[in-house]
């Protein structure tokens, strides 16, 4: 690789950074984004032969959790996320990452304060507002059913 | 099988990461607060039955991301009150979702006995 002094690598940073990485950013979102999305619903089909397809949905998001778990306890999916950004964020796969890398990173503290707490950094407030938003709905709907 | 519903789940997925990649690059919103937002925008979409048609068009375009979680834990939540009033209402939600959450846990779970911490390439 060729060498270059700090100045120069400086400047050469700010002439590319700010104009290219939006939308590098944001083609590697879409790309990576799309794939999970695309790989998700080969999953649905492929579960379409035995469930119906709300089962099969259903499971085809489980199936990404479990294996953007192994991904992560590999080491592979945080070096996706490296360029993906929220193309790896948002997919379900994300949350499992979110749920699996802080488990990992907190063990050696213990299974139980460690892994077990830590397991929800990230996750626990996705339940938690997820939850909260749904019974709020359901309480609604419950009351002025008729207008939905 | 039809092609034509890969192409569609990676369009519809590829554009709300998208989305989501530009509101990361505008506000600099950490990871956690960005899945709660659109879990939040997913639900309020399905709230007023608009995700589940997005979810019909795109399938897993729509239903992978975290947008498409928020959506089934209305769904399950409106789910349970028109068949069990409150009680189904308060329940619902976290029953339809409750495969892909405890899948999550304990896959979570055996991947951390099982595997070593990684040193993150910088």
């Amino acid at each position: 690789m060729k060498r270059i002094s700090k100045d120069n690598y400086k400047s050469y940073v700010f002439q590319k950074m700010p104009k290219s990485s939006h939308f590098k950013n944001m083609f590697w979102a879409f790309v990576v984004g799309g794939t999970i999305c695309t790989i998700g619903q080969g999953f649905i089909e492929l579960y379409k032969i035995w469930f119906d397809v709300q089962m099969a949905t259903a499971l085809a998001s489980a199936s990404l959790v479990l294996l953007a778990g192994i991904l992560t306890g590999l080491g592979v999916y945080d070096n996706i996320g490296r360029f993906a950004g929220a193309g790896s964020t948002i997919p379900i796969t994300g949350f499992s990452n979110a749920i699996v890398s802080p488990a990992l990173e907190f063990r050696a503290e213990g299974y139980i304060y460690g892994l077990g707490a830590k397991l929800f950094q990230v996750a626990g407030p996705v339940i938690v507002n997820g939850v909260a938003v749904s019974v709020l709905v359901g309480v609604l709907y419950v009351i002025f059913g008729g207008l939905f | 099988m039809d092609l034509l519903v890969f192409v569609k789940a990676f369009l519809v997925g590829g554009a709300i990461c998208t989305i989501g990649q530009v509101i990361i690059n505008f506000t600099h919103l950490t990871n956690g607060k960005i899945l709660v937002l659109f879990l939040v925008v997913g639900a309020v979409l399905e709230t007023f039955g608009l995700y589940g048609k997005l979810v019909d068009f795109a399938g897993a375009g729509a239903s992978v991301p975290i947008s498409g979680f928020g959506s089934s834990l209305v769904r399950g939540a409106i789910k349970g009150a028109k068949e069990g009033g409150l009680i189904g209402a308060i329940k619902g939600g976290l029953a339809e979702t409750s495969l892909g959450i405890s899948v999550a846990i304990v896959s979570g779970y055996l991947v951390a006995i099982f595997c070593k911490p990684k040193t993150k390439k910088r």
